[in-house]
């Protein structure tokens, strides 16, 4: 059985549908990658699964049991976590507090806050540091941080690199790769198309709502990709923008 | 007159135990409860039935009515603030308007237009006072008063920053949304946040019933009071609803000195040109005077 | 020809509305002979009820279409019989002192929103509050008023009964009338606009360019001004002045009880809550204690389930629009048709 599968889920906000009855489901262990443009539904599709949004039609299981209509929290403590776009930090309290709300309704494991700090070092000094004073690699490494005290099964990553410099960027990866290599399972959200192709297991890319293109990472050329990605495949490819 | 400044000084003690609860309640939940005052007369009204009817002294009365605050509080929060805050940030205003209304008639169709004290009832500790240096006296009941208002702000303090129910409500207050993302129930948080004000206020209402009277409609001028402390104290830490209520109750010991009827307007004259002051340094960016956290996330 | 009936037509009023237009004037002509026919009791009655009309116009003005939820509007409630007391001493004829009273509150407003409108949601509300509680201790003050006991519109008594009635009543009609066609026009003209703009949504209105706070202001200075003459009017009525039931904020409770029945932020609802204030203040008015009980829970039940009183439900569920404030879209005729859930345009 598939840890976390999602069958045609359907998310409206307000008239627009945002997502128009996505599947796929994911194995233990595994990295998928979704990606595709600005407004393509990944976020929401993201949110939906997290239990932010409340989708209109289709389920999300995880372990075969059905989350459709369990509240965001309730999730957390079913081994969802949820790294949100823009990062989402609670700026009046400190990194420690951050961290330590994380742990709300979490499972048992092995995350504390010793170890987040452990993960990323540049942390450790600002530990007591409200987090709205912090840099934006920082920020992403706590918001990382505090999904993780939640011991999640299926991490959720939206756009960690947004706004980050490269160099900060490669360094929120390397974590990610020793999360990935300790078996963590995670769907990732990422503009970078490179980045996510090398990083997952399998890549989704999404248009309009829809799974444009489904495979495995390795597999899929990158320029599959960008034909899905800005809705070519179905036209004839004239000029594939670079 | 340096008397006088203490026993001012000491009376702030009960303006910001009423104020507390009302400041807090807005921070975490952006509601101004205009039904806060009407609460706390309400609680003074039952630890005086509890003490007329059956002999139960108020500080053990309290045992029984701040439970029943807290409980109402949890009620309030379910069943009136959270479906009304869904319909916008206007419409509490009235439904705890109409709340008030309702209380207030109530307990005048209940108890009469009499006032009431609960002064009968707590021995000599409504009159007895302690001789300080330079033959000053203070009331034994305003020290405890006070002391009971400092303890209450230390607790809740140490509570929001050190407790996981007081984080999972200070990240509430941020953003709920994000809150229910990492695992806070933001709806328990809120009604957890309403019975705790709800007990504050029946501290308040108790204290209220103790130093002063009361009567059914009573519960504006508290509210006011209330809201005048919270404002004064300014928004950044429960320690300002202190200096808040002791402002405010310098004032009112000021006004009193000037005029007969100075007492009151020596207070809302003193909100007035706080907020004045506040208005006019703080220029267009002004988005709250209650609020604790800004919202905006990164 | 052909080309214009099939595209949608935009259109201001409607048939009803055209009717309804007749009506309105019809039943003005018929409240303006009534004193003929009523007795002085119903001539009364008659006359708290266009006072109540006016209370419930002006609020909705400011919670309604300017968003400003105040509980302090007593305080110009207060102030406009206060004005009238001291301008009729001063040797005024009084029924000129009620509309100069009036105009003095709405000149006290002006300066009064400068420092008001800066505050937000509950703060304007509950600090609107403090205002009329302040300035009812400083009425007190004042030795013409003698504290809580009051004092007496006297000049008026100068009139025989019948005759202060009748023009009391007129000068009531007349007022409501021209408060509400002044609403009116504003809500039609180009600060309409800007009203609804900042109805649906404050931020973007002042990102589109609208003067959000300019309209809220106008908006502040003309509630205040209805109610200053809703007060003079009530205390050329009563004629005795004592601040306490002046000051008093059930006013305001009254206020927002008609406006949350009848339809927050409709033109036509805040009238129909009035009536139905009237109604209920009549039937149920003896009861006292409970008749308040109710009037409380009312809002409440209101507030939390039919948010949008009754005649924002009724403008809902029939798309049914007597005094049109807004322009709408008709679809032409083969077109599926859905007035009544489309947005007014803005």
């Amino acid at each position: 059985m598939s840890l976390l599968s999602v069958e045609n889920l359907v998310v409206r906000h307000g008239l627009l549908q945002a997502v128009r009855g996505v599947s796929f489901s994911i194995e233990r262990g595994e990295t998928l990658a979704l990606v595709g443009a600005n407004g393509a539904g990944k976020t929401t599709l993201l949110r939906a699964i997290a239990g932010a949004h409340q989708p209109a039609a289709g389920r999300v299981l995880l372990d075969g049991a059905d989350l459709t209509s369990v509240p965001s929290h309730r999730r957390v403590g079913m081994g969802i976590a949820l790294v949100p776009e823009g990062r989402k930090l609670f700026v009046q309290m400190t990194v420690e507090e951050n961290l330590l709300l994380g742990r709300t309704a979490g499972r048992p494991g092995e995350w504390s806050v010793d170890k987040v700090l452990d993960m990323f070092p540049n942390l450790r000094p600002r530990r007591h540091a409200k987090t709205g004073h912090l840099s934006g690699g920082e920020q992403q490494a706590t918001a990382i941080g505090r999904a993780l005290m939640s011991n999640p099964e299926v991490l959720l990553l939206d756009e960690v690199s947004l706004g980050l410099s490269p160099l900060i960027v490669d360094r929120v990866y390397a974590a990610l790769q020793g999360l990935i290599a300790s078996g963590t399972t995670i769907i990732l959200v990422e503009q970078d198309l490179n980045r996510a192709l090398s990083v997952s297991d399998r890549v989704i890319c999404m248009l309009e709502g829809r799974v444009a293109l489904e495979g495995p990472s390795k597999a899929v050329s990158r320029d599959n990709v960008t034909k899905a990605y800005f809705g070519l495949h179905r036209k004839s490819p004239g000029s594939v923008p670079a | 007159m340096s008397n006088q400044i203490i026993q001012g000084i000491l009376l702030g003690g009960y303006y910001a135990l009423i104020a507390c609860g009302l400041s807090f309640m807005f921070s975490v939940m952006r509601i101004i409860n205009l039904a806060h005052g009407s609460l706390a007369v309400f609680a003074a009204f039952a630890l005086w039935w509890l003490a007329s009817r059956y002999h139960i002294p108020p500080f053990v009365g309290l045992l029984i009515v701040l439970p029943l605050m807290a409980a109402i509080g949890w009620a309030l929060q379910r069943f009136l603030l959270e479906r009304s805050a869904r319909g916008g940030t206007l419409l509490p205003i009235l439904t705890t308007f109409g709340l008030a209304i309702v209380i207030d008639n109530m307990l005048f169709e209940q108890f009469g237009a009499d006032t009431r004290s609960l002064a009968p009832y707590i021995g000599s500790l409504s009159y007895a006072s302690w001789e300080w240096p330079g033959s000053i006296y203070v009331g034994k009941l305003a020290v405890i008063m006070f002391a009971t208002a400092v303890i209450l702000l230390g607790g809740l303090q140490l509570f929001l920053t050190r407790t996981r129910l007081g984080r999972s409500i200070r990240a509430t207050s941020e953003d709920p949304d994000t809150a229910g993302l990492v695992g806070v129930d933001a709806r328990r948080a809120n009604a957890v946040a309403a019975s705790i004000a709800m007990v504050t206020v029946g501290l308040a209402g108790a204290f209220l019933g103790m130093r002063a009277t009361f009567d059914p409609y009573a519960g504006a001028p508290q509210l006011l009071f209330a809201f005048e402390a919270a404002v004064i104290g300014g928004a950044g830490s429960l320690w300002g609803t202190l200096v808040g209520g002791i402002v405010l109750a310098l004032a009112q010991t000021l006004g009193a000195q000037v005029h007969p009827q100075g007492f009151l307007i020596g207070g809302h004259a003193v909100f007035l040109v706080v907020l004045f002051v506040r208005l006019s340094t703080s220029g267009l960016g002004l988005r709250g005077l209650l609020r604790l956290p800004s919202r905006s996330a990164s | 020809m052909s080309a214009v009936s099939s595209s949608p037509v935009i259109e201001r009023g409607t048939m009803t509305s055209r009717i309804a237009a007749i009506a309105v004037a019809v039943i003005i002509a018929l409240l303006a002979i009534a004193p003929q026919f009523l007795s002085a009791g119903a001539v009364d009655r008659m006359t708290a009820l266009f006072i109540y009309v006016i209370l419930a116009a002006m609020w909705n003005a400011l919670a309604g279409f300017g968003g400003l939820v105040s509980v302090g509007q007593q305080v110009f409630f207060g102030l406009g019989a206060y004005f009238t007391i001291r301008l009729a001493d001063a040797g005024l004829n009084p029924f000129a002192s009620l509309f100069v009273s009036a105009i003095v509150v709405g000149i006290v407003s002006w300066p009064l929103s400068f420092f008001m409108l800066r505050l937000r949601n509950g703060e304007f509300a509950i600090g609107m509050w403090v205002i009329a509680a302040l300035t009812h201790l400083l009425v007190n003050l004042d030795r013409l008023v003698q504290g809580e006991t009051g004092t007496s519109l006297i000049s008026l008594n100068v009139y025989d009964a019948g005759t202060r009635r009748a023009t009391i009543y007129w000068l009531a009609l007349a007022s409501m009338t021209a408060l509400l066609a002044v609403l009116f026009g504003l809500l039609r003209g180009s600060t309409g606009a800007a009203i609804r703009a900042i109805r649906d949504n404050e931020d973007a209105a002042a990102s589109v360019g609208v003067r959000v706070t300019g309209t809220k202001r106008l908006l502040f200075v003309l509630a205040a001004f209805g109610i200053g003459v809703a007060g003079a009017l009530w205390l050329a009525t009563s004629i005795t002045f004592q601040p306490k039931t002046y000051f008093n904020v059930q006013w305001t409770a009254y206020m927002i009880f008609m406006v949350l029945v009848g339809g927050i932020g409709t033109f036509e609802g805040a009238i129909l809550g009035a009536l139905v204030f009237f109604l209920i203040e009549t039937w149920f008015g003896g009861t006292g204690v409970w008749y308040l009980v109710g009037l409380g829970a009312t809002a409440v039940l209101f507030s939390l389930f039919l948010p949008r009183g009754l005649w924002g439900t009724i403008e809902e569920r029939f798309g049914l629009r007597f005094l049109p404030v807004g322009y709408r879209v008709r679809l032409p005729e083969n077109a599926p048709s859905d007035d009544g859930t489309a947005p007014s345009p803005v």
